[in-house]
C-alpha cells in the first residue's frame, strides 16, 4: 500500500506543456494523394546514406527497392510510387545540408499497386533471418530518431536483452499519429512486437503508453490474450515520458546509466509506429513507403493524421492540409524538439512524425533574452537531473570543454524542458546545441 | 612583565624554527628555471592566441629558449620586436610565412537568397542546426559574425551586407574562426596566394547561380585556361593547387562568368567577364 504511495512510476523532474492532441487525436488516418514528384534522399537514417541501384529515366514500380544498403550501419530505401526516376542529385534536406536524393516522376495515371513483394514465413524465420529482413525493409526508428532499426535489434553480446518496450507515450504537444495507429492498427502492433520479442529473444513486452491515451490502452487490451506475456501500462502524461531513458524508468524502474545504450539494463525500446509498420511489411517481404504524418497546429486548415508517402514534398502536404492566411512558421516533428524548416521543398523523411504549423502571431513569443536569476527552475525541469543553468552559464562563456568534461553536456538528449520553464527566455537547449556542435567539431578535427 | 616575555619569547622561537622549515624548503624543493624564459615572455605579445602552434605565450617563450621554435614563428609580434629577442637569445630570426584567415565565400545579402527568415539565437552555429539557417546555399555564409566575435584581435568585421571581412593586418591566423565557423569557410593561407575561389557551392550551372550571384557554376573555364594542374574542377566547383602558385597569375580570373574566383592584391580583383554587382541593398526572401 505505502509501496503504491510512494512509487510514482514515472521519471522524476520533466514538464506538462499544453498538448493540443484534441485537434487530431479524434482524426482517423487518411490516405494523402501522391505528388506529382516525390523527393527520396538517400540519407533519411542515421549512419552511412544509401548506394541507389537506379539510373536517371528507369522505370520503377511502386515498393521496388531503389537503394542498397551501404554496410550493417544502413538501410536500404524504396520507390514510394510508380514512375520514372528523374535524376539523381543533390536536393535540399530538413536539416539544412544537401544530400544525395532520388527524384521520382510519378506516373499519374498508375493504380499505385503495390507490386514488389517477396512473401516470408515470418514465423519458420530465427533470429538473424529476421534481423536481416528488417534491414531489408528499410525500417528506421519512426518515432523521430531515425536510428536504423535492425541494429538496435542486434544489441553488443556483454548485454543480455530481457524485457522489450514498445514506445507509445507520444509526449510532443500536437503529434497524434501514434495514438492513431494504437486505435486503428492494434493487430499490427502486436504481431510486431511478438516478431521483434523473438528476434530479440525476450520472455516479456510492455507496451508503454501515456495515460491521456487511454481508449488507446483499452483497444490493445482488446487484443491480448489473458495471460499475455505482452502488457499495456499506462504512464503518467508528462514531457519527455517518451524519451527512451525515461520510459524505462517509468515502466520498469530501471536506470540506464549515462552514456549505455538500454540494452546495458537489458532493454529494448522501439516506437510503436515502427512495431506496427514491421508487423505488417515483414512477412509480405514489402519496405517502409509510407509513414502516418500528423500535420495540425493553428496555422492549418484542416489538421488530420495522412498516410502519407515518403518523399513527399512539404509544400504538397500543407497545400492538401490547407494553412491560414496568417500561417508563418513550419515546424517538422513536434513543437519541442522538432525542427523548423526554411523551404518548403524538403521532403517527408520515414523519420517525421508531424509537421506544426502556427501563425503570425504565435513566433517569437518569446521576450528578450534576461540574465539567470537563479531560479532552479530548470534544475527540477531536467529529467536527466543536469544542471542547465550552470551549463548555461558556461556556454555563455564558450567554455565548451568544461560543460562536457565536469557537467555531463553529453547526456543531454536536447529535450527543451529547461528552455521551457526558464522565466528569463534564456534559450538554454540552443546553447547546448551549439556546445555539443562545437564540440563535435574539435574532436572531429583533433 | 613575564607575561609579555614569554608571549615575545614564544612568537619568537615560532617564527624561528617556521624560518628553519622555509629554508629548508626552499634549498630542497627548489626548481631551477631559466631567467631568460620570463625576459622572453616579457617580450610576447602576451595574445595567449596560439598561431605558433603552442598552447600560449609562456610555452612558446620556453621552446624559444630551450632552441625548439624560433621568434619568427610568432605572427602576432612585430618583426622588431622578434628581431629583439632573437638578438637577445643569440639565435636565428626563422621566419614563418605570414598566413592570414580567408573565407571561401563572395555570398553576402545582396546577391545571395535566402528562403526564410531566422530568428532565434544570433549565432552561425545555431542557424546551421536549425534547417541550415534559411540560406539558400547550403554552403554559404550564414552572417551572423560567429567569426567577429570569436577573433581576439578585431581582424575581422561584417560589412553592411553580413559577409566578414578579415584584416589582413590585424589577422595572426590564430585558427579561432577557421573552428567557429560550421560551415568550415574559413582556412589560413599564406598571404602570397593570391588565387582564391571564394565558393564552396556544389551545384552545378544554373542552378548554382539560382541560389547566389556570384557562386562557382562549375563551368571549368578557369581550369582549361589554367597552366598545368593550378585549378581543376572536383565536384563541380574550381580548387586551386597552391603547390604550383608560382603559376598563378591574373589569368584565371579572366574567364569566370560569376567571378567566384578572385585574385588577392590589395583588395578584390574579379575578371572582366564577371557579372557586375549593383545591387546594395539585401535580397528579398525567396
Amino acid at each position: 500500500m505505502l509501496n503504491a504511495l510512494f512509487s510514482s512510476r514515472s521519471f522524476k523532474h520533466g514538464v506538462h506543456p499544453p498538448d493540443f492532441k484534441a485537434l487530431t487525436s479524434g482524426l482517423p488516418i487518411r490516405r494523402l494523394p501522391f505528388a506529382d514528384k516525390l523527393i527520396v534522399p538517400l540519407s533519411q537514417h542515421t549512419g552511412k546514406p544509401s548506394i541507389p541501384l537506379v539510373k536517371p529515366g528507369q522505370e520503377v514500380v511502386r515498393g521496388e527497392p531503389i537503394a542498397e544498403a551501404d554496410g550493417f550501419f544502413s538501410v536500404p530505401q524504396h520507390a514510394p510510387a510508380t514512375g520514372r526516376i528523374e535524376n539523381i542529385r543533390l536536393m535540399p534536406s530538413a536539416r539544412g545540408p544537401k544530400i544525395e536524393s532520388i527524384i521520382l516522376q510519378v506516373y499519374g495515371g498508375s493504380t499505385q499497386q503495390e507490386m514488389y513483394e517477396y512473401r516470408h514465413d515470418v514465423d519458420a524465420m530465427n533470429t538473424d533471418e529476421i534481423i536481416q529482413a528488417v534491414q531489408n525493409s528499410g525500417m528506421v526508428g519512426l518515432g523521430g530518431a531515425a536510428f536504423p532499426t535492425h541494429v538496435k535489434m542486434k544489441p553488443p553480446p556483454e548485454h543480455r536483452v530481457d524485457t522489450l518496450v514498445a514506445n507509445g507515450c507520444e509526449c510532443e504537444p500536437y503529434l497524434t499519429c501514434d495514438h492513431r495507429i494504437m486505435l486503428e492498427q492494434p493487430d499490427r502492433l502486436i504481431k510486431g512486437i511478438r516478431l521483434f520479442m523473438r528476434a530479440l529473444g525476450v520472455e516479456r513486452a510492455v507496451i508503454g503508453v501515456e495515460d491521456n491515451k487511454m481508449d488507446a490502452v483499452r483497444v490493445i487490451q482488446k487484443h491480448l490474450e489473458p495471460n499475455d506475456t505482452i502488457s499495456v501500462m499506462d504512464v503518467p502524461t508528462k514531457y519527455p515520458q517518451g524519451a527512451e531513458k525515461m520510459l524505462i524508468q517509468s515502466v520498469l524502474g530501471r536506470r540506464v546509466p549515462p552514456g549505455q545504450l538500454p540494452s546495458s539494463v537489458g532493454v529494448g525500446v522501439f516506437n510503436v509506429g515502427t512495431l506496427a509498420q514491421s508487423g505488417e511489411l515483414l512477412p509480405l517481404g514489402r519496405g517502409v513507403i509510407e509513414r502516418v504524418v500528423t500535420v495540425s497546429g493553428p496555422g492549418v486548415e484542416r489538421p488530420g493524421n495522412y498516410l502519407v508517402p515518403v518523399g513527399t514534398p512539404v509544400r504538397f502536404l500543407l497545400e492538401h492540409a490547407g494553412t491560414t492566411a496568417d500561417a508563418k512558421e513550419v515546424i517538422l516533428g513536434g513543437p519541442m524538439m522538432g525542427m523548423t524548416v526554411s523551404a518548403l521543398d524538403v521532403p517527408v523523411t520515414k523519420a517525421m512524425s508531424g509537421m506544426v504549423v502556427f501563425e503570425h502571431d504565435q513566433e517569437n513569443h518569446q521576450g528578450p533574452e534576461l540574465p539567470c536569476i537563479r531560479c532552479g527552475y530548470c534544475l527540477s525541469a531536467c529529467p536527466m537531473q543536469l544542471n542547465p543553468s550552470m551549463l548555461g552559464m558556461l556556454a555563455t562563456s564558450s567554455d565548451y570543454e568544461t560543460m562536457a568534461s565536469d557537467y555531463h553536456l553529453n547526456d543531454c538528449f536536447e529535450c527543451g524542458s529547461c528552455t521551457y520553464v526558464c522565466p528569463s527566455n534564456i534559450p538554454l537547449v540552443q546553447y547546448f546545441r551549439i556546445a555539443k556542435s562545437v564540440n563535435r567539431d574539435m574532436a572531429a578535427k583533433a | 612583565m613575564l607575561n609579555i616575555v614569554v608571549a615575545v619569547g614564544f612568537m619568537a622561537g615560532l617564527g624561528l624554527i617556521l624560518a628553519t622549515v622555509l629554508v629548508i624548503a626552499n634549498r630542497r624543493l627548489f626548481v631551477y628555471e631559466d631567467p631568460k624564459i620570463d625576459e622572453v615572455e616579457d617580450l610576447l605579445p602576451h595574445s595567449n592566441c596560439g598561431a605558433c602552434g603552442t598552447a600560449g605565450c609562456r610555452v612558446f617563450a620556453e621552446k624559444l629558449v630551450v632552441g625548439e621554435l624560433q621568434p619568427g614563428a610568432c605572427t602576432v609580434n612585430s618583426a622588431e620586436m622578434n628581431q629583439i629577442i632573437a638578438n637577445y637569445l643569440g639565435v636565428e630570426l626563422g621566419s614563418q610565412e605570414a598566413q592570414v584567415a580567408r573565407l571561401a565565400c563572395a555570398g553576402g545579402s545582396n546577391v545571395a537568397q535566402r528562403y526564410g527568415d531566422y530568428r532565434g539565437v544570433e549565432s552561425c552555429r545555431a542557424a546551421a542546426l536549425v534547417a541550415g539557417g534559411g540560406k539558400g546555399c547550403a554552403w554559404g555564409c550564414l552572417g551572423l559574425a560567429d567569426c567577429e566575435r570569436v577573433c581576439d584581435f578585431d581582424a575581422i568585421i561584417m560589412d553592411r551586407h553580413d559577409l566578414p571581412q578579415v584584416i589582413d593586418d590585424l589577422c595572426t591566423a590564430c585558427g579561432d574562426c577557421v573552428d567557429i565557423c560550421p560551415r568550415d569557410l574559413f582556412s589560413l593561407q599564406p598571404a602570397s596566394h593570391r588565387l582564391w575561389v571564394a565558393c564552396k557551392n556544389l551545384e552545378k550551372g544554373d542552378l548554382a547561380e539560382a541560389e547566389c550571384v556570384v557562386a562557382c557554376n562549375g563551368c571549368g573555364r578557369c581550369a582549361a585556361d589554367a597552366p598545368g594542374e593550378l585549378v581543376t574542377m572536383v565536384n563541380n566547383l574550381a580548387v586551386i593547387d597552391y603547390s604550383q602558385n608560382t603559376h598563378a597569375s591574373r589569368v584565371a580570373i579572366e574567364r569566370c562568368p560569376t567571378g567566384a574566383i578572385v585574385w588577392l592584391e590589395g583588395g578584390v580583383h574579379k575578371g572582366q567577364e564577371a557579372v557586375k554587382i549593383v545591387r546594395k541593398e539585401a535580397l528579398p526572401l525567396k
